[in-house]
């Protein structure tokens, strides 16, 4: 039971390796990692109680970003294409922001619906520039000034996703931490007090909103790499549900629940399509509802009770909270 | 007492039919301990509820200090000095007891460095001799939701105290606790204000507690100050007897 102590290590190490040893499950990796940066973007939000139903749109921006940038300089370096989605989703968040700071609950959660849409009609239906629902091609950029061969450039683009997941965990429970994350979990139990500190809600809302949007953008400009196309569809608000589902599927509000739920989620969805196309949906569904049903605080939850169960290294056990 | 610290002139305030404040007038000075009497509905919150940003008059004034401070919002009144602690304690109830009074040292100090934890702000031991002051060093890593309501009052109250105020807006700091508690959270609250150097405004309906702490006592009625003096005086008058107590 002591490995259950190390069970979050070892996955992680099990990630890293996994595909050396199966090589064509690295995309499907990198789509989890890519989406679970959108994803810790949502639980920074869950941190001060607000749901967003409309984070694709940072996720799409990103990555068009990502498909303008490859369409005018073609030999674009990979670094440059993250660089420039965080940017891009970063600006976009801070203006967006700026009125969806002022709502709470269910209209902060619409109201990011609402622009989320705007921008999935504007990709949509702008197709001399956007490729309409056709889409935007991607194309291979440079690795570090490098020109690397397809299955190289895919194993580059796991390994660096990997650490970019990994530092943005670091930072992300770090912000979390601090006054200004503890100011953001304030805003969920007692916004009147932390008005009565001296302390602009709004403004703590807003920085969290920023670094949630450019999280989000992060894995955008990883997807639309790894895909090689974007579409609309990316900011589509199935997949803001779909962000959100995973984080609830992790552990809402926890940071490494969103890197598990994004896994589980991903292997799951890759898993029923392939041996039950029609219905993976609704496999999916009954995935989640046996989460809420029996481990409502996600698989970190799931996790802790079991880690609470296993004995301490004296042999205690701990009690369950 | 000297100098002025606070001054309101000719505040006026109605919610529909009701006059919360009917042109009040008062000045609290520097160093002293005021306690608002009055009965329910007199307007006594609404007072100290304009005087901290959350309500505006529709005429008169707020001078804190040389500034007018009608009208502005809370977190600027509270920037500027003025703290207030609340009827029911306003704290975040699922953090422990010492993280509320440093993320309050973290408002005042303006330290928003994402990458140190609250938990290592320099501030800590200054706030954990701010709860030895209010007897609750040892509670410090309880959580807010685990202390009874006595406790939580003067938490409350240490989290105010924890901006480093100049001037202190209490609502009913002993409401709703037994004589006893009422009584040592009133010694406890003010050696702090005297340790701090605070100025103070309370709202309390015990007259035992106003005979025994205030400096001076104002008398609310219906939205306007029936009388403001030394409480000795001010309770003796037969008029505030019938009118605040109903004896």
């Amino acid at each position: 039971m002591r490995l259950v102590r190390y069970l979050p290590a070892v996955l992680v190490l099990v990630v890293a390796v996994l595909p050396l040893a199966v090589p064509w499950l690295k995309i499907v990796l990198t789509v989890a990692l890519a989406k679970g940066l959108a994803v810790l973007g949502v639980v920074v939000l869950l941190r001060a109680g607000q749901v967003s139903f409309g984070h694709a749109m940072f996720f799409a921006a990103s990555a068009y970003s990502a498909a303008f940038l490859m369409q005018g300089f073609a030999g674009a370096d990979l670094a440059v294409l993250l660089l420039a989605g965080m940017v891009c989703s970063g600006t976009m968040g801070a203006v967006i922001g700026l009125f969806v700071v002022r709502y709470r609950y269910i209209f902060f959660g619409m109201l990011n619906l609402a622009f989320s849409m705007v921008l999935y009609a504007l990709l949509e239906k702008m197709f001399h520039i956007t490729g309409g629902s056709d889409g935007m091609a991607v194309g291979r950029p440079t690795y570090l000034g490098l020109e690397l061969a397809r299955t190289s450039f895919e194993t580059a683009l796991f390994y660096t996703s990997l650490g970019l997941a990994g530092a943005a965990c670091w930072f992300v429970h770090r912000f979390l931490r601090s006054p200004l994350g503890e100011a953001l979990s304030a805003i969920r139990t007692n916004e009147t007090r932390l008005e009565y500190l001296g302390i602009s809600a709004r403004w703590i809302l807003l920085i969290a909103y920023v670094l949630s949007a450019v999280l989000a953008g992060l894995g955008g400009s990883i997807i639309a790499v790894n895909q090689g196309v974007v579409t609309p569809d990316l900011g589509y608000w199935i997949r803001s549900g779909e962000f959100v589902f995973i984080a609830i599927l992790g552990g809402a509000g926890h940071v490494l629940g969103a890197f598990a739920g994004a896994l589980v989620y991903e292997l799951v969805r890759f898993y029923a399509a392939a041996m039950a196309a029609d219905v993976w949906q609704m496999i999916l569904g009954f995935v989640l509802l046996g989460i809420i049903l029996f481990a409502s605080r996600g698989i970190v939850g799931l996790y802790r009770d079991l880690a609470a169960i296993a004995p301490g290294p004296r042999g205690h056990r701990e009690p369950l909270r | 007492m000297s100098g002025t610290l606070l001054e309101a002139s000719n505040l006026h305030i109605s919610f529909g039919g009701v006059t919360a404040a009917d042109g009040i007038d008062l000045e609290v000075f520097n160093g002293e301990r005021l306690a608002i009497i009055g009965p329910n509905g007199a307007g006594k919150t609404t007072f100290l509820n304009i005087c901290t940003g959350y309500l505006t008059p529709s005429a008169g004034s707020v001078r804190f200090g040389r500034r007018d401070i009608t009208a502005m919002a809370p977190r600027a009144i509270t920037r500027m000095g003025i703290a207030r602690a609340f009827q029911t304690p306003q704290l975040f109830h699922d953090q422990r007891v010492i993280d509320n009074l440093l993320l309050a040292a973290a408002a005042r100090e303006r330290t928003w460095n994402p990458f140190r934890p609250l938990q290592d702000l320099p501030e800590r031991d200054e706030m954990l001799e701010l709860l030895e002051l209010f007897g609750l060093a040892e509670v410090s890593t309880q959580m807010i939701n685990e202390l009874p309501e006595g406790n939580r009052k003067l938490v409350d109250i240490a989290v105010a105290l924890a901006l480093r105020p100049q001037l202190l807006l209490m609502d009913e700091p002993t409401s709703g606790v037994s004589t006893l508690e009422k009584f040592r959270i009133m010694d406890l609250l003010v050696e702090a204000l005297a340790v701090q150097g605070v100025t103070s405004v309370f709202v309390e309906h015990d007259m035992e507690v106003v005979k025994r702490y205030a400096d001076r006592v104002a008398v609310w009625s219906a939205g306007h100050i029936q009388s403001v003096g030394p409480p000795d005086q001010v309770l003796a008058d037969p008029s505030v007897m019938r009118d605040v107590i109903g004896i």
